[in-house]
């Protein structure tokens, strides 16, 4: 007896909670350092010269030589990582090497841009996309079934781009319901000051109802673009939860004890879906908040997508490595909010 | 975006155009001018190191020069700006300019010799990319305070030995010819970087606008100088909007939201030149669409070869196909338009004429690496050359990457042949002479990637000394001859195969008038537009 009582006296006995969130910090400094690591030797391997990139095709030899050493790419590939690391902690993603702003700046300014129309985006398609896909299950193989089926497939195919001109084109052109590309109209620029870098908050915070119309009216085409996206994928993965659920036994036995169909789909059927579908949603979420590249380009819309594109195919890897830890840590942080949410909606998580 | 996507999209605009009028259109402010453009090429706005075709634009609206081009003349060429007169030594070797008196910058602050000084000083110094425009007049970040001086009201520049007038002041009228505010730059020294940092992305010029803000990707916006010497602009706002896409210009012009679409490509120059209320503009623009057959190449190097590949390019079937209302041809060095441009273009699609060149070469059977970068326009291009060589028994094979990777190559003068485009630097027939047919050392060791005779290992043969002396003639029509002789024997006898000249096609509202890109000799300039 006593040698086990000394066994549990020797081990530190951290609370559970500490535990949990040491192991979570831990996971995420790993991952993220991983993330760093390979997007760094990516970016030093791939054949594009970044001094090029710098100094463009007409720069002297001596002028080519001295933004070389000024970059530190004569020193060896790991201590240049060394190099960025140290910077990174200290919350420094260096200067874009094109735009000769902190990347820091450049990033505050695009995030917004983006997490602005990829959260109006799943929020269209969350609202469109779990009732339609429940209706689906439910009225399997009737008119609204083929309906969403339809609405899923020409989601999945048509090209985004197309659509996005498309749309374009019949809303803003030629009925002019809708803004055109850009966040606010001309009229509107820099008329609100920035606090958040939504505009629709901060128009709201600033009271001005006006700015809030045009940006809306800016918005509301872009995102129901992504959330029709997003509705094609989230309805059709709410449809086939559905259907595995409404085929199990305790629905039947609800329905044979008389439960309306609403509380047997609602409080039932739907109950149990709710946590495969908060990973549905999350990854949607994460996906648009990487940033539609396509989107951005179309609208002019100036987010986190493009300015990670436009910086990797100008060799500007300060930017591509600051962009890629945002969108990496997107990532690692819904999937922390999905768990949280994994254990209030399912007590066996707890 | 694929070429099928392009298709169906310029398809359904032009459909949905034709049968449905646009809602009635907005309108932009009568003094304000908003115009869409790709600005994704600005790195910097320092006048120092700007290089770039949208941030020379910035800077030509913000810094006053010494002398400077009149957007309404260009013709006429150099015009006094920040220096009234000047004088040159008799020696030729040194200019002194006379400043115009009370002007003053953005900041309140006057403009003086001193800043004048300071600011050609500052470039040398510094040592950017554009540096070479004045380094090549023997100033050195050592000599830079002795050669550019300031006395009183007078701005005094000596040269390492005599140049032609024309060719100084035509250098001095590019973005790196800007003169920056002293106090303002210097007051945000950091590290001793001569205000490099701030200048990147704020300004301290004396031009007709401000700036207001330089968002990246996103947008431009000028305010009009009230203050400004030359009267304030009609223009008081100008709002240059970053918008990618040709589809999306396109909409914004027609719907009145924007004033200018400057990046249409040819189906949407089409479209938008029959909606009511907008026309389009054309100017030449100084890029040139070149082939160069690398000299190190034992068969390329042959003369019989180097004409046979002149007679593989269809000009014509280029020029009235993809390349439409974009480019004309253009078979010198010198963009038309520039003092002392050729207008002979002698070659045309020949293959029979090709064969027999080849045959007498002795020629038979070659195959070759073509580098072009990922650009639709020089892919094409590069894939009507290759069909055309392989009627004459010679196997291109393309090799597509960025610009980086397959100008790295270029630069090293590893590809057989490279296809690329050129843009001159400033407005002086040096500009492109200088790269064209210069290579003083054709070494390997003199590394002169700068210059694209090197980058091809062509020693150019005697027109290396012809056009050093055509930097230092001070007639101007003896220079004009001289650059006129020069092109006739680079035509001959060059491994450059020039094709092409840029059009620039604006799309514009009709209210727009006096709207001018700078033709091939220098950028856009807004204060002479009215609506």
């Amino acid at each position: 007896m006593a040698l086990t009582d000394n066994k549990g006296e020797g081990r530190a006995s951290l609370p559970p909670w500490i535990k949990t969130t040491l192991l979570t910090i831990g996971s995420i400094a790993v991952t993220m350092l991983g993330l760093l690591f390979i997007t760094f030797i990516i970016g030093r391997v791939m054949p594009i010269d970044p001094v090029l990139a710098i100094v463009g095709e007409r720069a002297s030899q001596s002028t080519y030589d001295a933004v070389f050493l000024e970059l530190g790419l004569d020193k060896p590939l790991i201590v240049q990582f060394l190099y960025y690391l140290w910077d990174v902690l200290h919350l420094d993603f260096g200067t874009s090497l094109l735009n000769a702003r902190p990347v820091s700046e450049d990033i505050a300014r695009v995030f917004p841009a983006t997490l602005e129309l990829a959260t109006l985006g799943i929020i269209i398609g969350i609202l469109l996309g779990v009732p339609l896909g429940v209706v689906a299950a439910v009225r399997k193989g009737s008119w609204i079934d083929q309906i969403a089926r339809v609405l899923a497939l020409v989601g999945y195919s048509m090209p985004i781009f197309w659509l996005g001109l498309m749309g374009l084109l019949i809303f803003y052109g030629i009925l002019g319901w809708v803004g055109g590309p850009g966040r606010v109209g001309i009229f509107y620029v820099d008329v609100v000051p920035s606090v958040t870098g939504l505009i629709l908050v901060d128009a709201l915070l600033d009271g001005n109802w006006d700015v809030f119309k045009d940006a809306f009216s800016h918005i509301i085409l872009p995102a129901s673009l992504l959330g029709y996206f997003s509705l094609a994928y989230i309805s059709r993965m709410t449809r086939s939860f559905m259907l595995e659920q409404l085929s199990a036994e305790y629905v039947t036995t609800a329905r044979v004890k008389g439960m309306s169909e609403w509380d047997v789909v609602w409080k039932h059927a739907f109950k149990n879906i709710r946590v495969q579908l908060i990973t549905v949603i999350a990854l949607s979420y994460a996906n648009l908040l990487e940033g539609s590249v396509l989107t951005e380009i179309i609208f002019s819309w100036p987010g986190i997508g493009s300015y990670i594109t436009t910086a990797l195919l100008s060799a500007d890897m300060n930017a591509v490595l600051g962009g890629t830890v945002v969108v990496g840590l997107i990532f690692i942080l819904l999937n922390i909010f999905s768990d949280l949410l994994y254990r209030v909606f399912d007590p066996r998580a707890r | 975006m694929n070429v099928f996507s392009k298709l169906l999209t310029s398809a359904a605009i032009g459909l949905a155009v034709s049968v449905a009028s646009f809602a009635a259109h907005a309108e932009t402010p009568d003094n304000m001018l908003v115009i869409a453009h790709r600005i994704d090429d600005v790195t910097t706005i320092d006048p120092a190191e700007s290089f770039e075709f949208a941030g020379s634009d910035i800077s030509r609206n913000v810094y006053s020069r010494l002398v400077n081009l009149d957007p309404m003349d260009l013709d006429a060429g150099y015009k006094p700006d920040l220096a009234e007169s000047w004088e040159v030594s008799e020696d030729g070797r040194t200019i002194t300019f006379t400043m115009r008196e009370g002007v003053t910058f953005h900041s309140g602050n006057p403009v003086t010799a001193e800043d004048a000084a300071f600011s050609l000083q500052r470039a040398v110094i510094l040592n950017k990319t554009p540096a070479f425009i004045l380094t090549q007049f023997g100033f050195t970040a050592e000599n830079a305070t002795e050669t550019i001086r300031a006395d009183g009201n007078k701005l005094m520049i000596t040269t390492d030995k005599k140049y032609a007038t024309s060719f100084v002041l035509n250098c001095l009228t590019a973005t790196i010819g800007a003169v920056v505010d002293k106090e303002t730059v210097m007051a945000n020294e950091v590290d001793g970087d001569m205000g490099n940092t701030w200048l990147r992305t704020n300004s301290a010029g004396s031009g007709p606008y401000k700036l207001d803000s330089w968002k990246p990707n996103e947008a431009v916006t000028l305010s009009s100088n009230p203050d400004y010497y030359g009267g304030a602009p009609a223009m008081e706002r100008v709002i240059v909007r970053h918008v990618l896409e040709s589809a999306s210009q396109r909409l914004l012009l027609e719907r009145g939201d924007i004033d200018i679409a400057r990046n249409l490509n040819p189906e949407d120059v089409a479209g938008a030149s029959e909606a009511e209320g907008v026309k389009i503009a054309d100017e030449l623009k100084g890029r040139l669409m070149y082939l160069a057959l690398n000299q190190k190449h034992p068969e390329l190097s042959k003369p019989e070869v180097r004409q046979a590949f002149k007679h593989l390019i269809d000009y014509e079937g280029m020029r009235d196909s993809f390349l439409k209302g974009q480019y004309t041809i253009h078979q010198n060095f010198l963009p038309a338009t520039y003092l002392g441009a050729s207008d002979e273009n002698p070659f045309s699609y020949d293959i029979d004429k090709a064969k027999e060149l080849l045959a007498a070469a002795g020629v038979d059977g070659l195959e070759l690496e073509l580098g072009v970068r990922e650009a639709q326009e020089r892919i094409e291009i590069a894939q009507s050359f290759q069909n055309a060589a392989a009627q004459v028994g010679i196997t291109v094979n393309i090799t597509v990457g960025t610009s980086k990777q397959i100008l790295a190559r270029y630069r090293a003068r590893e590809l057989d042949i490279y296809l690329g485009a050129w843009g001159p630097d400033y407005p002086d027939p040096q500009t492109n002479a200088g790269t064209f047919a210069y290579n003083p050392d054709n070494s390997d060791e003199a590394n002169a990637t700068g210059l694209l005779a090197w980058r091809n290992s062509w020693d150019t043969g005697g027109l290396t000394e012809k056009v050093a002396a055509a930097v230092t003639e001070g007639d101007r029509d003896t220079r004009v001859q001289m650059y006129l002789d020069i092109q006739a024997q680079f035509r001959e006898t060059s491994p450059f195969v020039v094709m092409f000249q840029q059009i620039e096609q604006s799309a514009m509202r009709d209210d727009v008038t006096n709207w001018s890109t700078g033709q091939a000799v220098t950028s856009a300039a807004y204060w002479q537009v009215t609506k």
